[in-house]
C-alpha cells in the first residue's frame, strides 16, 4: 500500500506541474523564457522526486519479502520466475498508482483554477495524463528491477534466514 | 499465475540411473565461508550416507555446522570441497535451473516457521510446487485436495495461513512438501514452534508417511521426541560428525550426555595410548 501511495504522490506532483502549465496557457498568460526555464527545472525535479520515491518503495517492498522469495526457491522457482513476479506486480501497482496520482494531480490543479475549465486544452490534458501514467508505470518497473534481480540471485538459504 | 505454469526447468542429465541403497551420499565435504576476511570452517570433512527410506535426525549444538550440513543434504548449498550425491546426482555439477528442478521434484521442505505464503489459501499453497512442475489445473486441484485430506485439513482448503493454528499450518506445509511426490523430505526443526502435544502429532504424521510411502525423511532437530523415533541420529559438533547411531544407543541420555560419554571414552583411549608409549 505504501508503495502504491509513493508512486501516486510522485505522479500527482508531476501531473500538477504539467497541468499548471496548461492552465496558464488557457488563461492566456504568456510564459517568458526565464519562466520556461524554471518550469523545465521544476519538471525535472519532480521526475527525480518520483523516481527516488518509487525506487525506495520498491526496494522496501522486495526486501520485506526475502523470506517469501527464499520459500519460492525451495519450491523450485527459477530465478527468472522471481524477477517476472516482481516486474508484473510492480507494473500493475505502478499503473494503478500512476493513474490515481495523475487524476489526483489534475483534480487539484482544476479545483484551484475552476474558471479555466472550459477554455482548457483538453486534448493536451489527456496527452499529459497519458504521459504521466506511462512515466509512472515505466519508473515503477524500472525501479523494481535491480532489487528484484538481486533478490532472485540470492541463495535460497540466505533469503530465508533474513530477519527483516 | 496461469501464464507462468509452463515453466518446467530442464532435468539434470545422468549417465545411468539405478536406484541405489543410499539416497544421499556425502563424501569428505568441507564448507568454508567468509565473514569479511575471516574464514569460518562450518564443515571440516564430513562423510555420511543416508539410506533410502530412512528416518534420520541430524543433531548438534548451534554453531556446530548442523544447519550447514542440513542445507548441503537438501540441495540448498554447495560444498567448497568434496561431493554431495543426491540420488546419485552430484549437486555441485548442477546449474541453477537443474537445482531448481531438484528442489521442485525430488525434495520437499518443511520449516520451523512454516513459511507458507500468507496471501494464498491452504489449497493454493499446496498446489504452488505443482505449478512449477507444470501440472495442469485439474491435476493440481485433485492432488491438492487429496493431500490436504491426508493431513486432515479437508475442511480448511480455502483458509489462509493467518486463519490456521500453528499445528494446522505445519500440516499444510507437510502437504505442500509432498506436492510433487518427492523422494526426500527435509524438515528443519519442524516442531520448534509447536507445543508438546501438537509437536507429537506432527512427528507421528511424519513417521506414518515414512512407513507408508517410504519417503526418506531427514530432520534437523533439538526435539527429544523426534530423535527417539528416528532410525538413526547423526551428531555434528565443530563441523565434524561425531557419531551416527540408532537412538537406542543414546540410552536415556540427552545428546549432551551422550557426547560427554563419547568424550570420556575418547579421552580414556587417548590416555591409554599415551600411557602405553
Amino acid at each position: 500500500m505504501i508503495t502504491g501511495a509513493g508512486t501516486m504522490l510522485g505522479i500527482a506532483f508531476l501531473m500538477s506541474v504539467f497541468a499548471s502549465a496548461l492552465v496558464l496557457q488557457a488563461k492566456g498568460v504568456e510564459v517568458e523564457a526565464a519562466q520556461q526555464q524554471k518550469n523545465t527545472w521544476l519538471v525535472i525535479m519532480s521526475l527525480l522526486v518520483c523516481f527516488v520515491g518509487i525506487t525506495n518503495s520498491m526496494l522496501m517492498s522486495v526486501t520485506e519479502r526475502y523470506k517469501e522469495i527464499g520459500t519460492f526457491k525451495c519450491l523450485g522457482a527459477l530465478d527468472n520466475f522471481i524477477v517476472k513476479l516482481f516486474l508484473i506486480e510492480s507494473g500493475l501497482l505502478g499503473f494503478a498508482g500512476s493513474l490515481a496520482g495523475a487524476l489526483l494531480g489534475l483534480v487539484f490543479v482544476l479545483i484551484t483554477n475552476i474558471g479555466v475549465i472550459t477554455s482548457l486544452n483538453w486534448g493536451g490534458v489527456l496527452l499529459q495524463l497519458l504521459m504521466c501514467v506511462v512515466i509512472g508505470t515505466v519508473l515503477s518497473i524500472g525501479a523494481a528491477l535491480p532489487p528484484a534481480l538481486r533478490a532472485a540471485k540470492m541463495q535460497a538459504v540466505d533469503a530465508m534466514r533474513t530477519e527483516v | 499465475m496461469a501464464s507462468l505454469e509452463s515453466q518446467t526447468p530442464a532435468a539434470p542429465v545422468k549417465e545411468e540411473y539405478n536406484a541405489s541403497e543410499n539416497i544421499v551420499r556425502v563424501r569428505n565435504v568441507k564448507r568454508t565461508y567468509y565473514i569479511g576476511e575471516n574464514p569460518v570452517h562450518a564443515l571440516r570433512g564430513i562423510s555420511l550416507d543416508i539410506r533410502r527410506g530412512e528416518f534420520m535426525a541430524i543433531m548438534g549444538p548451534s554453531g556446530s555446522g548442523k544447519s550447514t550440513l542440513f542445507n548441503m543434504v537438501g540441495g540448498l548449498d554447495k560444498p567448497t570441497e568434496g561431493t554431495v550425491f543426491i540420488d546419485e546426482v552430484d549437486i555441485s555439477q548442477l546449474d541453477p535451473g537443474e537445482l531448481a528442478w531438484l528442489r521442485c521434484r525430488k525434495i520437499g521442505y518443511i520449516f520451523q516457521t512454516f513459511n507458507l505464503i500468507p496471501v494464498m489459501t491452504a489449497l493454493e499453497n499446496v498446489t504452488l510446487p505443482m505449478i512449477f512442475a507444470g501440472a495442469s489445473l485439474d491435476e493440481q486441484m485433485e492432488r491438492g485436495k487429496k493431500l490436504l485430506e491426508m493431513v486432515g485439513l479437508e475442511h480448511r482448503l480455502h483458509n489462509k495461513p493467518g486463519q490456521l493454528s500453528g499445528g494446522q499450518q505445519q500440516r499444510v506445509a507437510i502437504a505442500r512438501a509432498l506436492a510433487n511426490d518427492p523422494a526426500i523430505i527435509l524438515a528443519d526443526e519442524p516442531t520448534g514452534n509447536l507445543d508438546q502435544k501438537v509437536g507429537e502429532e506432527i512427528i507421528q504424521m511424519l513417521k506414518r508417511l515414512n512407513k507408508e510411502s517410504g519417503v526418506t525423511i531427514i530432520t534437523a532437530t533439538h526435539d527429544d521426541k523426534m530423535y527417539k523415533r528416528s532410525d538413526r541420529v547423526s551428531i555434528v559438533i565443530d563441523g565434524e560428525i561425531q557419531a551416527v547411531v540408532p537412538p537406542d544407543q543414546l540410552g536415556d541420555n540427552t545428546v549432551d550426555g551422550f557426547l560427554a560419554q563419547l568424550k570420556e571414552e575418547k579421552d580414556a583411549a587417548a590416555a591409554a595410548a599415551a600411557a602405553g608409549n
